[in-house]
């Protein structure tokens, strides 16, 4: 005995997505447990750094136009793209989170809820990009 | 054939809660407290995008003090922000602990990082909002074409 697992349940039928070996087995729920944490991380680390350029504002006019310059040349508006998708994931995934928390319906439809999620994120970037992009790369 | 099992009820970052604990659930309270700044900074931070980098004509090219001082001259902007930045503090702070917790098995590192976050949790919320609520948009003695249209000219 022992030496063999025996399930008195069947396992669940894997997606396509499958990663063998990997935590989770590679599904939906571990990506989107990683993209929370790693998005998470990167959204915490952005509001120490906006917190502290913000507050230039009691220093002079010049100090806070000085520092929001940054946030103006190409690489950075690219990086605010990333930021913003970073920002609409965590909080389209975390009312994901609440769904399956508070509803047993949506535990047994969390797979769908996963791309409903990839969905909405991809339609609020296609209406934040454009705009945002002219307005980092056009005239001004 | 004998197996040791370790005891389940070790120390660890989240001690088992037995029925005999008292005091409040601060684990629950953390995790009620995640889903409802959760849902309540979606509409401050999506508000906080869409005015500031969509509607603005020029979006992140407008920024600067003038704008700024344009918009904390309404008492709505000020309480939106300062609502924003306890909120996104505390839910990203709770939200490193529990990575903290998670991944920092030494327990002197462990109590260094989540010290770390605690101070800097503190000392963000103090200065932002003090500086919210301290803020003057016509400072004396700086040039008039940085500050916005309703600072008197000197």
């Amino acid at each position: 005995m022992a030496s063999s697992r025996t399930p008195t349940l069947a396992d669940p039928k894997p997606s396509r997505l499958r990663i063998a070996g990997t935590l989770y087995r590679g599904n939906e729920g571990m990506w989107s447990w990683v993209l929370h944490r790693i998005s998470g991380i990167g959204i915490y680390f952005f509001l120490l750094v906006h917190v502290l350029d913000t507050s230039l504002i009691r220093v002079s006019p010049e100090a806070y136009n000085a520092v929001i310059a940054t946030y103006k040349n190409p690489i950075m508006g690219l990086g605010e793209v990333a930021l913003v998708g970073a920002v609409v994931f965590h909080a389209m995934n975390g009312l994901r989170i609440i769904a399956v928390d508070a509803f047993p319906a949506a535990t047994r439809i969390q797979r769908i809820l996963f791309w409903v999620v990839i969905g909405l994120v991809i339609v609020l970037m296609a209406g934040f990009t454009p705009t945002h992009l002219a307005n980092v790369f056009g005239e001004h | 054939m004998t197996a040791t099992v370790e005891s389940p009820r070790t120390p660890y970052a989240y001690p088992a809660r037995s029925k005999g604990r008292r005091g409040p659930n601060l684990e629950k309270a953390g995790w009620i407290f995640m889903r409802a700044s959760g849902v309540v900074l979606v509409v401050l931070i999506f508000g906080h995008l869409a005015y500031n980098l969509l509607f603005t004509p020029g979006g992140i090219q407008a920024i600067d003090f003038g704008f700024i001082g344009g918009k904390f001259a309404n008492p709505l902007w000020q309480w939106w922000d300062v609502a924003m930045l306890w909120l996104a503090i505390l839910h990203g702070s709770n939200g490193m602990r529990t990575i903290v917790n998670d991944y920092v098995h030494r327990e002197p590192l462990r109590r260094i990082a989540l010290g770390a976050i605690a101070a800097s949790a503190f000392i963000l919320i103090a200065l932002g909002t003090l500086i919210t609520f301290t803020f003057d948009p016509c400072p004396a003695g700086a040039s008039a074409d940085l500050l916005p249209s309703f600072c008197p000219i000197s």
